[in-house]
C-alpha cells in the first residue's frame, strides 16, 4: 500500500477529480497540440496563449487515466505565467523526473508541486502517461502539427 | 494418416477435472507477484502454458530439429512426422474431416488476412459487400478494410444490442444480393458474448454466402466441430490454448482452398518452378510458404493433447463457475458497471468503475499480484459504441480457482478505496 500511496498521491487523485484548466481553450490561444497514446487511449489537446515570450494562459481537453490527466493538469498550472525559455527547461526536468534511474542531487526548484509525480517512475508502464501532456505541450510551443504519442 | 494412439483412447477414458491439480502442470502459476501469489486473469490476451508444452518444444530442438518436408536424414524425417502429427491433433481436435483441410500460420490474424487476400480479393467487384458485427476484433475488421480498399466492395456491420448480443434480425436484413462473405467472431474478447454461428452461418448459407469464424477465444472455452458447425473457414491461435505464440490455425473447406490463389510464394508451396511458371504445391503446402514455426506446431499439439485429457464439459462448468461467482460479486460493488451481459457468455468479465480509469484498476490490481487487461481491447468501434475509452477486462482459464476471483474482487474494492479516500 505505501508503493500505491505514492503513485496516487492526494494531489493526483484531486487533480485528476477535479482537472484545473479544463475542459478549457483559453482565450487567443495561438499554439496547440494533439496527444495521443493509441495503445491505453488516453487523449488530449493542449491550448496555450503566448505573448511577449511569455505563457499567459494554457488549458487543454480530452480523456485519460488518473496519471495522465493529474500530469496535464498540473502542467496548464504551473505553466501560467511562465517564460517560454523556462517552460522548455521545465519540460526537461519533468523529463528527468520521470525517465533516469538515477537521481542525481536534489530534485530542481523548478519542479515545485510536480515532485508529487516521482512515484510514477516506479511504474514503468506508467510513465507514458504522466509524459503525454508534457510531449505535447512541447509540440505546441513549436508549433508541430502531428499527433505526439509517448508508447 | 498418422493418429496418435492417446486419440484411440474413448472419452470415458479422460482424466477427472481437478483445478488444484491442474495447477501444478503450469510452472508459471507458481510465483509471487508484488509479495502476492500470482493470479493471472490475463488469458484472454494469451494463455499459460503447461509443462507438457514447454517440455515439447525443448524437446524438439534438443533431439528432432530439422526442416520438414525436405530432407532424408533421420532428423529431417523425425520433425516432418511431428509436425504432421501436430496437424492431425488439430484436425482431430476441430472435428475437421481431413488434414488438407489445416493450415499452419501465425495466428489469427494471418488466417484472416489470407482469406481476406486469397479468396475474397480475387473474387470482390466494386459494390460488393462484406459483413462483420460491431463486436469484432480489429483483426477481423482491418483486412476487410483493407480488401474493400483495395477492390471498391463495402464493409458492412452487424449491429449489438446493450448486453453485447447481435441483432439477429438485422443480420438477416443486412445479409443481401450484394454479400460475399460473412467474417463474424465466435466468442467475443472484449464482451465474452457467444454468438449463436450456428444459426448465422445456416442463414448465410442459404443465401449462397459463405462464413469465416474468427475463433481466437472461442477454443479454449467452447466445443468447436467444423463439420457440425458447418463454417467456411475457422481461425484460431495456439497462444490463447494453451499453446505457444506464433502458431496459429486456418481450417477451411477443401473446395474453398483448392481454387483459392497462394498467399504468399517461396519454398514448400510449390511442385515445380521454372523461370517462365511455378506449378503450386496442393493444400495446405500451397499456403505454407518458406520454412514453418516447427516447434510451435509441435507445442500447439502437444497443448491441444493436454486439453483433450479432460471433458470439454468439466472445463467448460469450472470457467462458468468462476464466470458466475465474478459477475455476481462485481455486481455487488457500488459504481462498477459490467460491459457485456449477454445470456450466452464465457471465460470474459469486462468492467467499468465510476471515477476509476481502467488503466488505474489494472495497475492497482497488479500490486496485488492480480493480472488483468485494460484498454480497448483490440476492439476500439465497440468502446465507442458503448461510449468508454476502455474496460477493465478478467479473462479467466482452466487454471483459475475461486480464489483468483475472490482476490481480483478483493482488489476492486482496493482501488475504489484508494480513489475514495
Amino acid at each position: 500500500m505505501t508503493d500505491l500511496r505514492e503513485l496516487y498521491e492526494e494531489v493526483i487523485l484531486d487533480h485528476n477529480r477535479n482537472p484545473r484548466n479544463y475542459p478549457k481553450i483559453p482565450l487567443g490561444h495561438n499554439c496547440e497540440a494533439h496527444g495521443f497514446n493509441p495503445l491505453c487511449g488516453d487523449e488530449f489537446r493542449i491550448y496555450l496563449t503566448v505573448e511577449d515570450g511569455i505563457i499567459r494562459d494554457a488549458g487543454f481537453e480530452g480523456a485519460g487515466c488518473a496519471i495522465s490527466t493529474a500530469s496535464a493538469s498540473l502542467m496548464t498550472e504551473a505553466l501560467k505565467g511562465m517564460e517560454v525559455s523556462k517552460a522548455e527547461a521545465l519540460f526537461a526536468e519533468v523529463h528527468r523526473l520521470l525517465t533516469e534511474e538515477e537521481q542525481t542531487g536534489e530534485p530542481s526548484d523548478l519542479l515545485g508541486k510536480l515532485t508529487v509525480l516521482t512515484g510514477v517512475k516506479e511504474y514503468p508502464m506508467r510513465v507514458k502517461c504522466a509524459t503525454l501532456a508534457w510531449h505535447t505541450m512541447h509540440a505546441a510551443l513549436h508549433n508541430q502539427e502531428k499527433t505526439i504519442c509517448t508508447e | 494418416m498418422i493418429v496418435p494412439n492417446h486419440l484411440m483412447r474413448s472419452d470415458g477414458a479422460r482424466h477427472e477435472f481437478d483445478v488444484y491439480r491442474v495447477r501444478k502442470d503450469f510452472p508459471i502459476l507458481n510465483q509471487a507477484v508484488h509479495g502476492h501469489p500470482l493470479v493471472y486473469l490475463d488469458n484472454g490476451a494469451t494463455s499459460q502454458k503447461p509443462q507438457s508444452v514447454i517440455d515439447a518444444v525443448h524437446d524438439y530442438y534438443c533431439w528432432n530439429n530439422a526442416n520438414v518436408h525436405r530432407g532424408v536424414h533421420t532428423l529431417s524425417e523425425r520433425a516432418t512426422r511431428a509436425y504432421e502429427q501436430a496437424r492431425e491433433i488439430v484436425r482431430h481436435f476441430i472435428s475437421a474431416s481431413h488434414q488438407r483441410e489445416i493450415i499452419f500460420l501465425r495466428g489469427t490474424t494471418e488466417a484472416i488476412n489470407l482469406v481476406a487476400q486469397s479468396y475474397a480479393r480475387p473474387r470482390l467487384r466494386p459494390g460488393d459487400e462484406i459483413l462483420i458485427t460491431e463486436m469484432e476484433h480489429h483483426s477481423n475488421i482491418v483486412p476487410w478494410q483493407i480488401v474493400c480498399k483495395q477492390t471498391g466492395a463495402r464493409l458492412r456491420v452487424v449491429p449489438i444490442n446493450d448486453a453485447g448480443e447481435l441483432q439477429l434480425e438485422k443480420y438477416a436484413d443486412l445479409l443481401g444480393p450484394r454479400t460475399r462473405l460473412v467474417a463474424v467472431v465466435h466468442l467475443s474478447n472484449s464482451l465474452g458474448t457467444i454468438n449463436p454461428i450456428r444459426k448465422m452461418i445456416d442463414v448465410a448459407h442459404a443465401r449462397g454466402v459463405p462464413v469465416l469464424v474468427d475463433g481466437a477465444q472461442a477454443v479454449p472455452h467452447v466445443p468447436v466441430d467444423v463439420q457440425a458447425l458447418g463454417c467456411d473457414f475457422y481461425a484460431f491461435s495456439g497462444h490463447k490454448v494453451y499453446g505457444p505464440t506464433g502458431i496459429g490455425i486456418l481450417y477451411g473447406k477443401p473446395d474453398l482452398l483448392e481454387a483459392m490463389e497462394p498467399y504468399q510464394g517461396g519454398g514448400e508451396m510449390i511442385r515445380r518452378v521454372t523461370f517462365e511458371e511455378t506449378l503450386y504445391n496442393v493444400v495446405p503446402y500451397k499456403f505454407e510458404a518458406g520454412t514453418p514455426n516447427i516447434a510451435g506446431a509441435i507445442g500447439l499439439g502437444t497443448a491441444l493433447e493436454y486439453l483433450s485429457q479432460f471433458s470439454v464439459e468439466a472445463v467448460g462448468k469450472h470457467e462458468e463457475a468462476l464466470l458466475a461467482r465474478a459477475t455476481n460479486a462485481v455486481r455487488n460493488i457500488s459504481g462498477v458497471r459490467i460491459i457485456g451481459t449477454a445470456a450466452q457468455k464465457s471465460g470474459i468479465l469486462s468492467f467499468v468503475m465510476d471515477g476509476v480509469h481502467p488503466h488505474d484498476m489494472g495497475t492497482i490490481l497488479d500490486t496485488e499480484g492480480v493480472a488483468i487487461r485494460a484498454g480497448h481491447h483490440c476492439t476500439m468501434p465497440l468502446m465507442t459504441r458503448y461510449g468508454i475509452p476502455g474496460t477493465a477486462r478478467a479473462s479467466f482459464a482452466m487454471y483459475n480457482t475461486k480464489e483468483d476471483v475472490d482476490a481480483l474482487i478483493r482488489g476492486i474494492e482496493k482501488a475504489k478505496e484508494v480513489f475514495e479516500r
